[in-house]
């Protein structure tokens, strides 16, 4: 579904992506892991279309689509989902009002009319429930005086409601407490099939005991440097990034 | 010629007329008006406290006035459609400046109160009316001047000692009419101690492209312990130009809250003056501007604490787009003696292209130490990654900048405590924001004029 070749991206003047190749197909669960400030972040937003990233080189192909072409909320229609290491606080409107002007953006998209008032309310109980929101977080500002898990939690429960096919999940875990990760994860695999897959950016293992990826990938100074199988993590949770930092610089300085 | 000439002369060439067409307690004041006009030159556009707007410019056009008092042929309850139409009031109209009311205006209002036409109660009542009548409002203020030269009514209302108006009072002023025209109103509201009022004025131009100038002054006094909510809402055009001055005075424990709104308008200048007279009164000025194409809004505000333990809440928001230009001058003064002052003033904009423009000047002058008192003012543009947030989620760059313009404004609407009118204003502004129509949106007159 997801084709990223030789990406590159800029921000500022500042190359941060410097070639990222990956390829996700349905039902696939990858997770990125990787130093902090590798551009791992940076990956997603230029994936969902932050316009004050530029891309200078690559491409992105979305179910055969190209996806760097879309306006973000055309990606958003077309599937794309991302969760944001930094929920952004937008006060003055509410996380109602804002989930209904998704819905059925994403409605008129495809040719279809609102939703009825009964259906949508309907359907923002079941996906509470999915990552047992408080319904209280679901009447405020969306993510305003929210705290960090919170917004995490409500990054999952915009997800749910979406329902899109592919989701990058920035750093969901981080900030969460012990119940609240097996929550956030159990929701996400609640919405796991074999035709949406998922990408989580994170630093811990513990992530992924809950969401067992099939790919390891390690970002390093805007490249994936290494990719590998489940066990990838756990030698990274013992070794740390030393060993890939050196084997990539020595790399460098040779080359 | 200066602008202000034609309407010395035309006033000159008319006394008796203008006389004869009002009531003894207005004219008293006229001719010393008219003796301040006839030695006062308009302050510059760029002088302190007129730094956007152009006072000779506005009062340039060869407005007519309607000294004869010649009714035009409109039945204002017939053709008027109100925006806010699930809200109960009792309905008054100015059809430009001629006075009249609605069949039932009347029913529900209690004893003890007088609304109608000032004229009227100047002739039913010239007693309590010279106690009042151009007792706050300051005669060396040009629009005041003017306005007290030419004013032969207006509206009245005087609310007796105790009685509490519980129906909103609506004034609907319409302009209306086929070659360019000067609406000259005067509103005086009384509040006796203990009382209690609620009024709703609404601004309205029929005529798309006729030039009008709405010149009016507003006087408060609101005597020990009353409470006022007062709701001034302009829907006019971009021909429309007004020059509003508002003077209030608040005696011991009143409550008031004065709220400016400004939906449509083509070239605006609202004052507001207020002073506390008495200990423990609170005040809250609120106010919005929603300006595009080459709109101009300018709002100055001064509010002097005399007394103690008095409370100012001011807050007014702007956004700008297009050509547009709001200004926001405002000084609160607190008075040597006037310990336990709170006074906040608050002036956030929104600037949405490269063209428009906000001259923002806040200003404290504090003469007492025992006081709690900020100020602040930040003009910015939307934020970016709340835009790129919502868009992520499927909504369209153009509604994501809708519902934060919308969000930008909650607070001072719902600062709002008329029933029906808070969330009345949440659907105008929205309307507003996403420019579908309103009766002011068949306006497609050119701006010509370099503000
Ligand atoms: N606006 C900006 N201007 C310049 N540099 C930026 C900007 N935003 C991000 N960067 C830089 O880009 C690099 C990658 O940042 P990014 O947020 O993608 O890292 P990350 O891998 O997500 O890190 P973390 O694990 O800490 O979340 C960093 O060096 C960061 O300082
Ligand atoms: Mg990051």
């Amino acid at each position: 579904m997801l084709k990223v070749n030789n990406l590159h991206a800029e921000i500022n003047g500042k190359e941060i992506l410097k070639g990222i190749n990956l390829e996700v197909r349905p039902g696939e669960v990858h997770a990125i892991m990787g130093p902090n400030g590798s551009g791992k972040s940076t990956l997603s937003m230029v994936l969902a279309g932050n316009p004050a990233y530029t891309v200078t080189g690559g491409s992105a192909e979305f179910y055969g689509k190209d996806l760097l072409a879309m306006a973000p909320e055309v990606r958003s229609h077309e599937g794309l989902f991302l969760g944001f290491q930094y929920p952004v606080e937008i006060p003055g409107v509410s996380m109602v009002n804002f989930m209904r002007a998704a819905v059925n953006a994403k409605r008129e998209y495809f040719g279809e009319p609102p939703m009825s008032a009964t259906d949508f309310l309907k359907m923002m109980r079941e996906k509470r429930a999915i990552v047992e929101l408080d319904n209280k977080l679901a009447s405020r500002s969306v993510n305003e005086g929210f705290s960090g898990g919170e917004k995490k939690r409500n990054e999952i429960f915009q997800m749910a409601v979406l329902e899109p096919k592919l989701s990058i999940l920035d750093e969901t875990d981080s900030g969460l407490d012990i119940d609240a990760l097996r929550v956030v994860a159990e929701g996400v695999n609640k919405l796991k099939s074999e035709n949406n897959a998922t990408i989580v950016i994170t630093h811990y293992q513990r992530l992924l005991d809950y969401i067992k990826p099939e790919f390891i990938h390690i970002l390093y100074k805007g490249r994936i440097v290494m990719t590998g199988g489940p066990d990838l993590a756990l030698e990274l949770e013992e070794r740390g990034y030393d060993w890939i930092k050196q084997q990539v610089d020595n790399e460098e300085n040779n080359g | 010629m200066s602008a202000l000439q034609q309407y010395i002369d035309l006033y000159n060439g008319h006394k008796s007329l203008v006389d004869s067409g009002s009531a003894q307690v207005l004219n008293d004041l006229r001719h010393s008006a008219y003796e301040v006009l006839r030695d006062m030159e308009l302050p510059a556009k760029g002088s302190e406290n007129y730094e956007t707007t152009d006072l000779e410019e506005i009062l340039s056009p060869d407005y007519g006035v309607n000294v004869g008092r010649v009714n035009i042929d409109v039945n204002p309850a017939a053709t008027f459609h109100c925006g806010v139409p699930s809200l109960s009031t009792s309905l008054f109209f100015s059809v430009n400046d001629l006075y009249a009311e609605a069949n039932d205006a009347r029913l529900g209002l209690p004893e003890g109160m007088y609304v109608g036409s000032l004229r009227q109660f100047a002739i039913n009542h010239p007693e309590i009316c010279g106690r009042y009548y151009g007792r706050c409002a300051d005669i060396k203020n040009p629009v005041v001047a003017l306005n007290t030269m030419l004013a032969q009514d207006g509206i009245a209302i005087w609310v007796k000692r105790g009685v509490k108006v519980d129906k909103p009072i609506q004034i609907v002023n319409i302009l209306q009419n086929g070659a360019p025209l000067m609406a000259v109103r005067r509103v005086l509201v009384i509040l006796e101690e203990d009382s209690e009022l609620k009024v709703l004025t609404c601004d309205h131009t029929q005529n798309p492209d006729v030039e009008f100038l709405a010149l009016q002054t507003i006087e408060i006094f609101a005597e020990r312990n009353s409470r006022l909510d007062y709701y001034d809402l302009e829907e006019s055009t971009e021909k429309t130009s007004r020059l509003s001055a508002m003077y209030v005075r608040e005696g011991e424990g009143c409550e008031l809250v004065i709220d400016g709104i400004t939906l449509y308008n083509g070239t605006t200048r609202n004052e507001y003056h207020a002073l506390f007279e008495g200990e423990n009164a609170s005040l809250h000025l609120y106010g919005m501007g929603i300006e595009d194409r080459c709109r101009h809004l300018d709002t100055y505000s001064r509010i002097e604490h005399k007394k103690g333990n008095c409370k100012t809440d001011e807050l007014f928001k702007y956004v700008l787009d297009d050509d547009a230009t709001g200004a926001f001058t405002g000084l609160i003064k607190v008075e040597q003696g006037a310990d336990k002052t709170e006074a906040y003033q608050n002036n956030r904009n929104i600037v949405g292209s490269d063209n428009a423009k906000m001259f923002s000047k806040p200003q404290l002058e504090i003469y007492d130490d025992d006081v709690k008192c900020s100020h602040g003012t930040a003009t910015g543009q939307l934020d970016d990654m709340q835009v790129f947030y919502m868009r992520t989620r499927g909504l369209s760059e153009h509604t994501a900048k809708l519902l934060l313009k919308q969000a930008f404004m909650a607070d001072v609407i719902d600062a709002v405590r008329l029933p029906g009118l808070k969330e009345r204003l949440h659907l105008l502004v929205e309307r507003r924001f996403a420019g579908s129509v309103s009766s002011c949106a068949a306006c497609n007159s050119a701006c010509g004029s370099d503000k």
